[in-house]
């Protein structure tokens, strides 16, 4: 998150210092080089240990067919693609998917735009700016535990303070958590409320680093509150737009507990997306399918990790 | 805050996670008892040796009735009890990766429906094994843990589902609980009390084993079989439920209620019936007025089959099978007649042989209508299902969401699941 104006600097001074690191650290002797790795070994053993051998056994565990007499034995047969194949041709995958890319691009699309609402208007640094961008941070510091169950309790449709304001206005109640029309916006709207703060921060954070000059030159231009939006905000605030949304995705992709207390993924998996099936699969069962489990966990990562190289893309392109 | 969230690794990367830190687990469950340790070592040089229990009752802390029962057993048997409490869902789990590492405990006592899940593990020694006597035990409670022809442990006490009922509310509605027979006559008491102003009844239909632990007593009780769930009576047990729905005699919440939440809105007083435990019964004191319990009926009358709940004690498989020995005596010691009493008054549970049920029922006659309860009762995993139930289970409880939910017609719900169920079982 440089400064936006100077873009195209950074990676220029960036790239000769390391290019210089390279050639010195050729000529050095041995023992330094030995040193060199000592530095290094804490954070390869703590990468190998904490992310490559969970993301290697994840794999694992999804290509082989895994029963709990042969977790026990430690004795799976590997078959291959075989639990993929399984989880494809179950008839949840389609909701599930569609739920999932529901709830993604929804989420996103809402906290984004709001979010960016909200920076706008902070920016302004009226009175009491302060205390209200706090108040707004609320939903960010809150357990998820704790705001989850607070909106599965308003929206309950027989006792929710949402209904019963609807009431007052001579709407009929929504079943929001028990019908398959609502559940799913239901827990799209907790996980808006959820998301706001994480666009707000980063994104007003984005808008301090423009240098107002550039502003006053559009206004002297004249160009009005609209264009000075779309002409100048927009387009420079557009690299930290990029890492937000791509942020947001990933926490978005995986987002369990707000749908798993609500909802439970239900009523008859209305609300199921990837992350709560693949929980369900493994663990919310009595008897526990981990191959399958395993496997709508690594689609989920792969979804993620696509979506990041598409990133990466567009940066570089933004670059040359 | 989020990044926390367990659902994209969990599946998988958890169990890489706790397979890491089993080693530590197996670490911890000595290291916990560390304070009884000390008193291990001093006894273990008294000949002996030390006996690891896990239990799923970590509510009962070392200085509770059960923990010193545990501790009394292993000085009857010349050993020390090293006993370690998890969380029931967390067992499972631990009690899976301890087996693999090949350090499982000497005595385990486990949710009963998980039972058939470990035998299918090979995780437990059948009683053709271990030697442990199983004839006093209730026929209905043991099937709970047999599969295959073998039995995979004892019942250490039972509980299950009966419906409460508030008696000012009948009282408003002018209904005789006596008249509550069958479906039909409890239907009529529903549309009285609705009448009346207030609601009907309560239960919990969550998209959970919950929920089809509640169903089951509704769905047996209609006479159906979890082999067929599409059979009219099985319908008929749907219907019942939706039709309560549709027309207001049970709230449209049930359908994301835990029996937790459901419980909560019967204590709030409008509710004449709710479907729930015998674990509710010292909240139900609690709850400020006056209250009544009858079975669960039957469609054509009686009482219709709950599911049990409650625990089994088992011994896991050991690499040292001269351990079995002293393990089957702290089994038997735990389940004896003169035991069981204290157990399952410290549990809050129903005993599983009929001397102790009689007993119980001298002490305190309110628990009259549980063992009745209990005596109808049937395991999930009874009918030799075993490792077959949880595949039949969750297209069911996924067809009764379906059906109250009105997505789906009872008839094309159950359908439906019997399709899915099928080819899951095959």
């Amino acid at each position: 998150m440089n400064h936006v104006t100077q873009a195209p600097a950074p990676p220029a001074a960036a790239r000769a210092p390391a290019a210089g690191r390279g050639r010195r650290a050729m000529a050095r002797p041995p023992s330094r080089q030995w040193a060199a790795w000592a530095f290094l070994a804490p954070v390869v053993v703590y990468l190998a240990v904490f992310y490559a051998y969970p993301l290697y056994r994840n794999l694992d565990l999804s290509l082989r067919d895994y029963t709990v007499r042969s977790f026990v034995r430690g004795d799976a047969p590997f078959t291959g693609t075989a639990n993929y194949a399984k989880v494809v041709a179950d008839p949840t995958f389609g909701p599930a998917l569609w739920h999932t890319v529901v709830f993604t691009v929804v989420s996103l699309a809402f906290q984004f735009t709001i979010g960016l609402a909200l920076a706008m208007f902070f920016h302004r640094n009226f009175r009491l700016s302060a205390t209200l961008r706090a108040l707004f941070l609320v939903p960010w510091l809150l357990p998820l535990i704790v705001s989850s169950s607070t909106w599965s309790w308003m929206l309950n449709s027989d006792s929710g303070v949402v209904n019963a304001v609807l009431g007052a206005f001579g709407a009929a109640p929504v079943h929001w958590l028990t019908s398959p029309d609502w559940s799913l916006w239901s827990v799209v709207i907790a996980n808006i409320w959820i998301g706001i703060p994480f666009n707000l921060v980063v994104l007003y954070s984005g808008l301090q680093a423009i240098d107002p000059v550039i502003y006053e030159a559009a206004e002297l231009d004249g160009a009005n509150g609209s264009q000075r939006f779309w002409r100048v905000t927009f387009p420079l605030l557009r690299p930290v737009s990029a890492i937000t949304l791509l942020l947001g995705l990933v926490y978005t992709l995986k987002v369990f507990d707000i749908i798993w207390i609500m909802t439970r993924g239900g009523p008859s998996g209305s609300s199921t997306t990837f992350a709560t099936w693949s929980y369900r699969l493994g663990f919310g069962n009595l008897l526990p399918a981990f191959g399958p489990g395993a496997a709508v966990g690594n689609l989920l990562i792969v979804m993620a990790l696509v979506f990041g190289l598409v990133y990466i893309r567009l940066q570089r392109r933004q670059a040359f | 805050m989020r990044s926390a969230a367990p659902g994209r690794h969990l599946a998988g990367l958890a169990i890489a996670a706790l397979a890491v830190a089993s080693g530590l687990a197996g670490c911890s469950s000595s290291g916990d008892s560390t304070g009884a340790g000390a008193q291990a070592s001093s006894s273990q040089a008294a000949g002996g040796g030390a006996y690891t229990i896990w239990d799923p009752y970590p509510q009962h802390d070392k200085s509770s009735d059960w923990v010193k029962l545990l501790e009394s057993c292993g000085t009857q048997a010349g050993v020390t009890v090293e006993r370690t409490a998890y969380d029931t869902t967390d067992l499972t789990n631990k009690t899976l990766l301890a087996a693999q590492q090949g350090n499982a405990p000497d005595v385990l006592i486990v949710d009963n429906p998980v039972v058939s899940t470990l035998a299918e593990a090979g995780v437990l020694t059948s009683t053709e094994e271990n030697k442990l006597d199983t004839s006093a035990v209730a026929p209905n409670l043991l099937a709970a843990g047999q599969s295959g022809g073998k039995t995979y442990g004892v019942p250490i006490g039972a509980n299950t589902l009966a419906l409460y009922y508030n008696k000012g509310v009948l009282k408003k509605a002018g209904v005789d609980v006596a008249s509550v027979k069958d479906w039909a006559s409890l239907t009529a008491a529903l549309e009285k009390v609705k009448a009346a102003g207030k609601k009907g009844i309560t239960f919990s239909a969550i998209g959970t084993e919950e929920g089809s632990f509640q169903f089951l007593p509704w769905f047996w009780g209609s006479g159906a079989q979890l082999t067929k769930l599409d059979s009219p009576e099985g319908v008929s047990a749907v219907a019942l439920w939706t039709d309560w729905l549709k027309k207001g005699y049970a709230p449209n919440s049930v359908i994301n209620n835990t029996q937790t939440t459901s419980w909560q809105e019967f204590a709030g007083g409008d509710f004449a019936f709710a479907e729930n435990g015998t674990w509710q019964l010292a909240n139900a004191e609690k709850a400020g007025f006056e209250y009544g319990i009858i079975p669960v009926p039957a469609k054509d009358g009686g009482t219709a089959p709950a599911p049990t709940g409650g625990e089994f004690v088992s011994i896991p498989v050991q690499q040292d099978t001269a351990r079995y020995a002293v393990s089957q005596k702290l089994v038997a010691c735990l389940t004896s007649t003169d035991n069981s009493l204290s157990t399952t008054t410290t549990l809050s549970y129903i005993a599983p042989t009929e001397e102790v049920q009689a007993k119980q029922v001298e002490q305190n006659a309110g628990l009259k209508v549980w063992v009745e309860a209990v005596k109808a009762a049937k395991g999930r995993t009874s009918d030799d299902l075993g490792t077959k139930y949880p595949k039949i289970s969750e297209p069911m409880w996924n067809a009764v969401q379906a059906a109250l939910s009105g997505s789906k017609s009872p008839q094309q719900a159950m359908a439906e699941a019997q399709t899915a169920a099928a080819s899951a079982t095959q």
